[in-house]
This record gives structure tokens, sequence and C-alpha cells, in this order.
């Protein structure tokens, strides 16, 4: 068995899982609330919808890390004959995603949730309800960037 | 995540706060020539329970709507319990005195109470106060004893007005919620306040100022009866080493100025709420906003039936939560 293909293999599940967890739990509670609003005034439906689908990227961001590192490790097709430092490289490499991705998927359902409220109150104010949740993507970006960043120059790496 | 339970009844909470009255609105039903126009304004904004000539149905029907949503949102009722205790001593008073009367009377009961109003009745007209709730039993013993051997209503009243008090109280500090523990504070902080400026108005005594005051968190109640058998200034003068300086500016002002700064003290308060998109909190806002607006309808429709002048009731009327 090949260590470094199962902790590089480990790191893609890593990033897919906490990232798709974290979205997981920011689309629900940003849903909740967008529900709470759609019962009062339904005409709110599509402004609450987009507040409600920013923490989803996280998720998606994950997913994209994972299918990455998949093919960099050779599980999707062809050679997966990779030493367990680069292994371990890929999986350091993941971490970024999931960690932040977790986090910052959650943090920016709280704000979205805030921010549905917002536009609960002031339909008009709906420009400046997207920036506030728009701000944690930043970081989930940063992440993604970087775990990006790390695995294409793993992939260049003799080791 | 107990702050996460509530997101779906904030969000609707949030879309309800712009349907509550505004001071402007209010304004303009003190503005109105009578009664009747009033009415017609208030059915305008969907207050048009009980018919154009029911103000207490209507009233009645914009309370009972407030509860409605909340038992649509909430689960768990109980949490609410804080602000119906009140309701429960009134109605305890209430059938103590009935049952001091030879005749019966049905309308002096409230209907929303934690404990059944006829199990109130029944218990204290048996002499069954074991079956009350235990926090209501022993003021319950007390209060009737003062009523029977002494004929005192106002002993009895005081015993279970701090009774009332002491149960809010400790409500809001066995909640755990932060909102709930303001709301007993500062129940308790504005009767004590309140009570302290109106004896030393009329000459009472250190005894009368013990049994009335109800100890709390952010006044002393001993400093505060001290300065209450001195003079009212003394009291303005120990509200500035509080959290409640503004009382004492308003109290050296005037009376009324002060009875409207103690009517406003809550509203004022918990309006933060308004920015809070988690947790209980802007649900138990939204019950006191509603009680609030209820209130000073029920003001400004009495003022309007009694002839009164616009300023006179422009005074009484409260602040608004929005």
């Amino acid at each position: 068995m090949n260590i470094g293909v199962a902790l590089a293999l480990l790191g893609a599940v890593l990033a897919a899982l906490f990232a798709g967890i974290g979205s997981a739990i920011g689309v629900g509670l940003a849903g909740e609330a967008a529900a709470g609003v759609v019962t009062e005034e339904p005409s709110s439906f599509s402004k609450v919808l987009l507040l409600q689908l920013l923490p989803g990227t996280q998720g998606i961001y994950g997913l994209l890390i994972g299918f990455v590192t998949l093919t960099q490790i050779g599980v999707m097709g062809g050679s997966s004959d990779i030493s367990i430092i680069k292994g371990a490289l890929y999986l350091a490499a993941c971490l970024p995603m999931a960690f932040v991705g977790y986090k910052s998927a959650i943090s920016q359902g709280k704000a979205s949730v805030a921010s549905i409220g917002l536009v609960a109150k002031r339909p008009d104010q709906f420009g400046k309800a997207m920036i506030f949740p728009a701000m944690v993507e930043t970081y989930a970006i940063l992440a993604l960037l970087i775990s990006i960043l790390a695995i294409f120059g793993i992939g260049g790496m003799a080791v | 995540m107990a702050e996460n339970q509530y997101i779906y009844a904030v969000a609707r909470i949030r879309c309800r706060e712009q349907r509550l009255l505004n001071a402007s609105f209010l304004e303009q039903l003190v503005t109105a020539p009578d009664a009747e126009a009033c009415m017609r304004l208030l059915g305008e904004k969907g207050w048009d329970g009980g018919g154009p000539e029911d103000s207490d149905g209507m009233l009645a029907q914009e309370q009972k709507r407030t509860w409605d949503l909340m038992r649509e949102l909430v689960q768990d009722m109980s949490v609410f319990d804080v602000f119906l205790y009140e309701n429960d001593y009134h109605n305890l008073k209430a059938a103590i005195k009935e049952c001091k009367s030879p005749n019966a009377f049905s309308n002096i009961y409230l209907s929303q109470g934690t404990v059944p109003v006829e199990r109130i009745r029944q218990a204290v007209q048996e002499n069954r106060l074991e079956d009350l709730p235990e926090r209501m039993r022993e003021p319950a013993r007390e209060a009737r004893q003062a009523l029977l051997h002494t004929g005192d209503g106002q002993l009895c009243d005081m015993i279970l007005d701090r009774a009332a008090l002491e149960a809010v109280r400790q409500a809001g500090e066995a909640s755990g919620n932060e909102f709930l523990k303001l709301y007993g504070e500062l129940t308790v902080a504005a009767a004590d306040i309140k009570m302290a400026v109106r004896a030393s108005r009329t000459g009472k005594n250190r005894a009368f100022l013990d049994t009335a005051l109800v100890e709390c968190r952010t006044l002393n109640r001993d400093s505060l009866a001290r300065a209450a058998l001195d003079s009212e200034e003394a009291v303005a003068a120990y509200l500035e080493k509080t959290d409640y300086q503004d009382g004492a500016q308003e109290l050296r002002e005037s009376p009324s100025a002060f009875e409207r700064w103690c009517d406003n003290l809550l509203i004022r308060r918990i309006r933060p709420q308004l920015r809070n998109p988690f947790g209980i909190g802007p649900l138990a806002a939204y019950i006191l906003a509603r009680d609030n607006e209820i209130k000073s309808v029920r003001i400004i429709l009495a003022g309007k039936r009694n002839r009164l002048p616009e300023e006179a009731i422009r005074e009484r009327v409260r602040e608004t939560y929005v």
C-alpha cells in the first residue's frame, strides 16, 4: 500500500469534508432566516435567496481543492506513485481550505442571517446587505489560493 | 447552539416590527378630532378586531394576536412566563378582594397569566392555597391575613406587588438569558424607584419602605430607603450614583417627567434588540413593544373619550420601540 497516496487522499477528503460541512451549516442558518422573511414578505424571495447562497461557496472551493489533489496524485487516472513526504505535503496543502472553509462558512452564514434581517427591514438596502457577508468570503478565497498554489507547487517538487 | 434556535422566528419578527405603530402614527392619533377618528385610523393599520365601537375588544384582540404569533414561533412558551407573572399576582389580588366582598365580580381578572383564573379563584375561595404554585402560596396567605385582620387593602396590595416583582426578578435570573434577566432587573428597579419617590412625597416610614422595596442588583435597597426617608432630592442624588442617572434629572424637572421616564425606561433599554439577529431577545422585546403600543393606544382612546386636551394626552403617551 502506498502511504503517500493515502496521506494525500486524506488531505483531499478533509478539504471537501470540512468546507462542505461548514457550507451546509451556513446555508442552513441563512435558509431559516430567509424562510422567516418569505413567510411574511413573499416578494423578498429573490433577494434573500442570493444572501442564503453566499455561504455555499466554501463547499465548492473544498470540492475544487479535493478534485485538483486527486488529479495531481493520480487517483483519477494515471500513475499514483508518490513518496510519503510528498503525500504529507499534499495533506498539509489541503488544510487551509479545510479549516478556513469550515469556519468562514459558518461565520458567513451568521452574517447572512443578519443581512437577511436588514433586507426584511430595509429592502432598498439590498446592495449593502450583500457586502457584509461577502467580506467573509475574502478569507475563504485566501485559503483557496494558498491551498491551490501549494498543491501545484508540490507537483513539481522532486521529493 | 441555543442562539440559533430562533433564527426563523427572529426573521419573521423583523418583518413584523415594520408594522409596529411608530411615533408619528401615535402623534396622528393624538391630533385626531375624536375617538371614532382614532378607531378609523387604527382600522387602516389592521387593528380592526371587536367592531368599530368596541375599543376594549380591539385591544384584547391585538394582545391575543401577539401571543398567537408567539405560540406559532416558539415551541416552549414557558420562556415568556416571566412577562405573565404580574398578571397572576393581579388575579390573586382580585380573588382575595372578591372573597371579602359580598358581590361576585368576573370582569376584574386578566386572562393572560401562567395560572388559570378559575384555579386561583377556587383556591382562594375554598381556602386551598396549596393548589396555587409554590411561589404564590406564602404571599397569598400573608395578603389574605393582612386584609382579614386589618382590613387594609393597601397592605394587601403591597404584599402581592412585592411578591410579583420578586417572582419576575427571580424568573429573569433563573432563565439564564441576558434579555430576560435585564427585564426582571429593570421591572424591579423602576418599581423601586417609583415607590421610593412616592413614599418620600407622602412621608411614609421606614417599615413601609422595607416592605415595599424589593432587592435588586442595580440598586441598594437600604440606601434607596434612607434617601426616600430624607427627601426627594436625596433620592435624585442617590440615583445619580446608579445606572439610572438620567432619572435623577427628570425627577428634578417635574413629577410627570419622572413618571414618563419610569414608563419609558424598559422600552429604551430593550431597543438594542432591534439589531440583534439571534436568540430569544428580539421575540421578547417584540412582546414588550406590542404591550407598550397597546397601552399607548388605550391611553389615547381614553383621553379622546374624556375630551382631554391634546397636550395632556401627548404627555402620557409612551415612547415607541421603533
